[in-house]
């Protein structure tokens, strides 16, 4: 009830920014052209008069350039209060000494660019971060190298900013004392796009954000979620690879999604997922490659997804469906090659199976329309018995299990007995791939 | 021994039988290519396959060459030949010839078909490999079940009931024995029952292989070591030596004892 | 020659032989008879090693059997019912008898002699029971080996084979070898065999002469004489 209350608080605080969103933006454009005919860069380098970050900080006014040379700049607990620009040149090096924070934007249009950061402060009452942006808009993070982290770049009720071509690596063993690389918190319309985030706990986490575009990221071996979104809408997840991670993409308590064209691989472990979905509604999930995952897509509470032009390919199961899922359409999509296809729970069913290519179907197509004559049963009864006694998986392709299974192909009982797709497709489906 | 292996080889080569299997296999390799368009799915289901009939094929096919050709063993334990390289020649002569038929008509169209320019082909390895080594071990237990039974008729019905046995009722068993003791903590026993039977023990070679993203969904820590390491590998294939070499010797005790 | 001693042999609760002993010099044909079932093919079978006596001893040559399979190059064996790979040429067994024994060349010399050529090529599955048995004979005596034993060498073979083959044995004795013969066709052991070893109940129940046989049996011909031990035993 709590978690609703808050929900509806920000609700209208965001319809309060929408309705006085132009004024908004018309000052800060009026803004940003009066500083510029002022603006003046400073440079900063070990024989430079400004020898610090923080000093160049100081002096500059908004509007402002700060280059930085290369060379390691050993501080932290940089505040940024002005509409500045900063820009490393050849990678600078700024060492935070694990003194905690590094970098806090707490002013409109900053752009940071080109930098490395290293040894941000780990502690377990404050979520310090290489790079924080308070409550700030049109910012611009970019090119940055992110090591020895433990938050990496964190957003905080900010918006209309991008996050751009950066790279993290952290050295993440358990998710207790790690961080998230890409943090959002209370955000909105910010890009994230190109980053590669490595060894972390969560890749990228949103947490009430809404219009965030996630495009083009790579995301591998975090100890958590490649991806994960915590109450956040209206986002879409383009083009992105997830590789060995906890699990790839984790949707939870969400809405109103699009997630395409991703590529989700061996997500391995006895609580891993290429996706998760728990508790989402209105998702479209196309074109997206799941590929030997334990699990393909664990999905429970969720309605109206649409499933479409997926490639299941080697997973241990494709889609696990927990209960209460309702009105979901899985359709034309390519299981190849899957320990097994789908694992249901209950027989209660309301989801639709239909035109998909499944490689285990052994039907035929007489009247040559490339379709099936016979309807394909993707649940086998041996699922059910995996379920129950979990070593049972070592008689995995046992003769007796391809009898049993058989059987309760053809008279099922422990199995949903409308839950088949009536047009199986007799081809792989060639889908549209960019 | 090499002399009877050789002698015993030339003669299977050359009779019906061994051109029956091998038309067999090529056809089933054809056929299945044909059907799946894919090397990799025709793979998977072969694999289903070959774990089944092969160890169907070497018992019977080794029960009935010792039937077949006990007259001639006769001739050969009256020359000077020790008797276990009479046995033991015989026993390669029939599961080499029978495991050259399963290479080469599985191979040819597979080869044919661009095996080598493909992914699968480690895979398909594995299948040759495993078949090889069901062909070693069933036709070593047709060979014992044969030398015990002087009345043919109950020696093929050992053998068919080997087999029906290995195959299927004991995975049966297994079944319903890991869920009745579902309470307990079972990894340890599933993997000791998969190395009791030869033809679960390739069954899981194969999951190694094809499966493993579907084995590390389990929790288990002995799963986990047997499957996420080469640890199950090596074991697998130690067990699968064993389970040659036990039915071998035996051949060769059993041999040196018995009245002609 | 052949030394067996106490020789005991059992199947299951049947004993074949029950405490045999018999001695064999050199040289000469002996013929090895009895019943059915009175021991005579296990006997054989034993001194070939092929059946594993419960007890006893038999040296051939001198030596004990069970040192080795040694022993085996001295004997020439002609096994009763002769069945070879059916997909073997009869050239092919040959040199394959020949690959496993040793070289030889009177292998030519005994195909000649029972007119085998037009088969050489031919397999051994597509041949009659004669030219089989023929074969058989072939290779037992290609090598020349002081021990033969011949199983029903009789078996299967025309008038004119059958002279040949008595011919051929009588040619093995002038070299001085051992022979023995089981064979059930009377006139064919009386008329080639120097000695008689009578098997009956898993015992040596006669040795010696035809000639001592009739006197014991007080029988004027052979084949009575053999019937009379038969009845008097089992009346």
């Amino acid at each position: 009830m709590i978690l609703l209350k808050e929900n509806d608080f920000i609700l209208i605080n965001f319809n309060f920014i929408l309705k006085n969103k132009h004024y908004i933006i018309f000052f800060l454009t009026a803004l940003l052209s009066l500083t510029n005919l002022w603006s003046k860069t400073i440079t900063v380098c070990s024989s430079c008069t400004v020898k610090t970050i923080r000093e160049a900080i100081q002096e500059a006014s908004d509007g402002d350039t700060i280059v930085v040379k290369k060379g390691i700049y050993k501080e932290a607990n940089l505040k940024i209060d002005k509409s500045i620009t900063l820009i490393g040149e050849d990678h600078p090096t700024i060492d935070g000494e694990q003194k905690g924070e590094i970098i806090t934007i707490g002013a409109d249009n900053v752009t940071l660019d080109g930098f490395k950061i290293i040894n941000v402060g780990v502690s377990y009452t404050t979520d310090y971060a290489a790079v924080r942006v308070v409550r700030s808009e049109g910012f611009t993070i970019q090119n940055l190298e992110l090591e020895k982290l433990f938050f990496g770049i964190y957003l905080q009720k900010s918006n209309n900013g991008k996050v751009l071509n950066n790279t993290v690596r952290g050295e993440a063993v358990t998710e207790f004392n790690s961080g998230n690389a890409i943090h959002l918190w209370y955000c909105s319309n910010v890009e994230v796009r190109g980053n590669d985030v490595r060894n972390v706990r969560d890749g990228i986490y949103l947490e009430f954000s809404d219009q965030i575009t996630i495009i083009d990221n790579f995301s591998k071996n975090n100890v958590r979620y490649g991806l994960h979104f915590m109450f956040s809408n209206d986002n879409s997840v383009t083009n992105n690879q997830f590789e060995t991670n906890g699990a790839g993409i984790a949707l939870m308590f969400s809405k109103f999604m699009d997630v395409e064209h991703n590529i989700i691989t061996k997500n391995w472990g006895t609580a891993s997922y290429g996706l998760l979905l728990k508790e989402v509604n209105d998702v479209n999930l196309k074109n997206n490659v799941f590929k030997e995952n334990t699990v393909g897509i664990t999905v429970e509470g969720s309605n109206r997804l649409v499933y479409a032009n997926n490639d299941f390919i080697s997973n241990g199961y494709a889609l696990i469906v927990k209960g209460a899922c309702y009105d979901n359409q899985i359709i034309a999509n390519n299981f190849l090659y899957n320990s097994f296809d789908i694992s249901y729970n209950g027989r209660i069913h309301d989801n639709k199976f239909d035109n998909n290519f499944w490689s285990n179907y052994t039907g035929y197509d007489l009247d040559k329309d490339g379709i099936g004559d016979v309807p394909y049963r993707p649940v086998k009864l041996f699922s059910y018995i995996v379920n129950r006694t979990p070593e049972a998986i070592i008689l995995l392709r046992s003769l007796f299990i391809d009898i049993i299974d058989f059987s309760e192909k053809v008279s099922p009982v422990f199995t949903p007995d409308d839950l088949m797709d009536e047009n199986p497709r007799m081809k792989r489906i060639d889908h549209d791939k960019n | 021994m090499l002399k009877i292996l050789k002698y015993s080889f030339y003669d299977l080569m050359r009779s019906r039988w061994s051109y029956v299997y091998f038309g067999f296999y090529l056809l089933l390799g054809v056929v299945l290519l044909f059907l799946n368009n894919d090397l990799s799915k025709a793979v998977i289901t072969l694999m289903n396959v070959i774990i089944v009939l092969v160890p169907l094929i070497g018992t019977i096919f080794g029960v009935m060459y010792y039937y077949n050709s006990k007259e001639f063993t006769e001739l050969l334990l009256a020359q000077p030949l020790k008797r276990s390289s009479i046995f033991l020649g015989q026993y390669l002569g029939v599961a080499i010839s029978l495991s050259m038929s399963l290479i080469l008509g599985l191979g040819i169209p597979f080869v044919f078909y661009g095996l080598f320019m493909s992914n699968a082909i480690w895979d398909f390895s594995l299948l040759l490999i495993t078949g090889t080594f069901l062909t070693l071990i069933f036709t070593a237990l047709a060979f014992n079940i044969a030398l015990s039974n002087e009345n043919r008729i109950k020696g093929f019905g050992y053998a068919i009931l080997l087999w029906l046995f290995l195959a299927i009722i004991y995975d049966g068993i297994f079944l319903m024995s890991l869920i009745l003791f579902a309470d307990y903590p079972l990894d340890k026993l599933s993997l000791i029952g998969t190395m009791l039977n030869p033809i679960d023990l390739s069954r899981t070679l194969i999951l190694l292989k094809l499966d493993i993203s579907a084995l590390l969904g389990y929790t288990g820590a002995v799963f986990k070591q047997f499957f996420g390491t080469n640890f199950g590998l090596i074991i697998s294939f130690s067990a699968l030596t064993l389970w040659v070499v036990l039915p071998v010797l035996r051949i060769a005790v059993k041999a040196r004892k018995k009245d002609f | 020659m052949i030394k067996i001693k106490d020789l005991y042999k059992k199947f299951g609760k049947n004993e074949v032989l029950s405490g045999l002993n018999l001695e064999i010099g050199e040289g000469g044909i002996f013929a090895v008879l009895g019943p059915n079932g009175s021991g005579k093919t296990t006997l054989i079978k034993c001194l070939l090693g092929m059946v594993i006596p419960n007890k006893g001893e038999i040296s051939v040559l001198g030596k004990n059997i069970k040192s080795g399979s040694g022993y085996r190059h001295k004997i020439d064996y002609l096994p009763q019912i002769a069945n070879f790979p059916n997909n073997l040429r009869v050239k092919e067994l040959i040199t394959m008898i020949k690959d496993l024994r040793g070289k030889t060349d009177l292998d030519q010399e005994l195909i000649s002699l029972f007119k085998l050529e037009p088969f050489l090529d031919k397999k051994l599955g597509n041949l009659s029971g004669g030219t089989k048995q023929k074969v058989n004979l072939v290779l037992t005596f290609m090598f020349d080996s002081p021990l033969v034993i011949l199983d029903e060498p009789t078996s299967g073979l025309d008038p004119i084979s059958l002279l040949r083959l008595k011919k051929l044995i009588q040619a093995e004795k002038d070299k001085g070898k051992t022979i023995l013969i089981t064979s059930h066709i009377m006139s064919f052991v009386e008329e080639i065999s120097d000695e008689i070893v009578f098997l009956l109940e898993g015992k040596i129940y006669f040795k010696g002469t035809i000639t001592e046989l009739k006197d014991k049996t007080k029988q004027p011909d052979f084949e009575h004489a053999i019937a009379s031990i038969l009845t008097e035993n089992h009346a």
